[in-house]
């Protein structure tokens, strides 16, 4: 080069610069639920030891974070906490779906259960197990570390231009829902007069209000 | 020690009473109490024979339950702190009269195990002093315990606002 630079002074990119800094600079947002957050912490601790990429500093407030990590199970009144949490963290952020569960429900196939948290919110990176091993979850944060250097502009851009994911709908409830015991069905619960119970039973909720 | 046969015995004096069941295995002693006069059968057995502990309230359904009569079954668990004896009362409801009187006046641990019978089987304990819903979210209007509700639900746990990228 002509410039004739003196040493350790380097030329850059400036997104590419911010983009380094952010990937080695990750600050987790642990969302522990279940027994994945128990895996978690152990990357966390001494012998797995996630500082040595540098996402040591959980913090609990979303705030300070750019990096959700969902541990565990979500049910219906979890949700709108995630949610909540998901649109408090500030920009640019990213989210890990760590463990079977958080990724599709699991086995936990009941009314109560959310049937993974890509239907409700964006996930950045899947990961399988059940609970998956500490060494899964250095490989996603090393994996993130390089979709964050290939995407992500200083001025955010990327994020406006990713639009509404195209998500699992729900599928129709197959047969096996249905309680096929021998019994008297003469006692079935049946409307009565007066009974005004929809069969859809919840009304759509609004977005939750971020203060 | 007032021994479980005598008891029975004075609850069975109880006005609309004498036809309570009886019933024991091992050290498992079972009442079955006509629905009337459950309020009564608690406050006696509270007052008079010192089951001064309630452990649990729960139900049963008993749809599709082989040669079963009613639909519900409610159970309370009821001990003695100071003997040890230990009882389980338990009445049987069909619909579509779900009511039965709240034992909170009795014990206040009724508070919360009620709120969980009526969250889970839509059981309505007439004179609770707040009978929410305490563990569903206060939008749900399904029973989810009872057996004519599908395992998977009616959708409700996919009745949310999806976020995308663009508007987080």
């Amino acid at each position: 080069m002509a410039l004739g630079l003196p040493e350790n002074v380097f030329l850059a990119n400036l997104d590419k610069l911010a983009n380094w800094v952010r990937a080695n600079s990750l600050w987790p947002m642990p969302f522990a639920t279940a027994c994945c957050g128990i895996e978690l912490m152990a990357v966390g601790a001494s012998r797995y030891d996630i500082a040595r990429f540098g996402a040591e500093v959980m913090r609990f407030s979303p705030r300070q974070c750019d990096l959700m990590i969902v541990a565990g199970r979500i049910v219906m009144k979890m949700l709108p906490v995630l949610q909540r949490i998901w649109l408090q963290m500030p920009e640019p952020k990213w989210c890990i779906s760590m463990g079977a569960c958080a990724s599709s429900g699991g086995v936990f196939d009941t009314y109560a259960v959310v049937q993974g948290i890509d239907r409700f919110i964006p996930v950045d990176l899947y990961i399988p197990g059940c609970p998956p091993r500490p060494e899964q979850l250095i490989q996603a944060v090393l994996d993130l570390q390089e979709k964050i250097r290939k995407t992500g502009t200083l001025a955010g851009r990327e994020f406006q231009q990713r639009t509404q994911p195209n998500i699992p709908q729900l599928l129709p409830a197959p047969p096996s829902d249905r309680i096929v015991a021998p019994g008297d069905y003469t006692t079935a619960t049946q409307r009565w007069p007066g009974d005004d119970r929809s069969s859809s039973s919840c009304s759509r909720r609004p977005l939750p209000q971020v203060n | 020690m007032i021994p479980y046969e005598q008891i029975i015995g004075h609850l069975r004096q109880l006005p609309g009473c004498n036809d309570i069941q009886y019933s024991s295995f091992r050290d498992n002693h079972r009442l079955v109490v006509p629905k009337d006069c459950i309020y009564t059968v608690l406050q006696r057995l509270k007052d008079d024979f010192n089951f001064d502990m309630l452990i649990d309230i729960t139900a049963v359904d008993y749809l599709h339950y082989p040669d079963a009569r009613h639909r519900f079954g409610v159970v309370y668990c009821l001990l003695n702190t100071q003997t040890g004896q230990r009882l389980i009362v338990k009445t049987n409801l069909d619909e579509p009269d779900l009511q039965l009187p709240s034992a909170f006046s009795l014990w206040k641990a009724a508070d919360w195990l009620e709120r969980e019978v009526y969250d889970m089987f839509g059981i309505v304990f007439e004179g609770h002093p707040d009978l929410r819903r305490i563990l569903m979210p206060e939008t749900f209007t399904d029973y989810p315990l009872r057996k004519d509700y599908p395992l998977r639900g009616r959708g409700e746990r996919h009745d949310f606002p999806v976020i995308s990228r663009a508007e987080s």
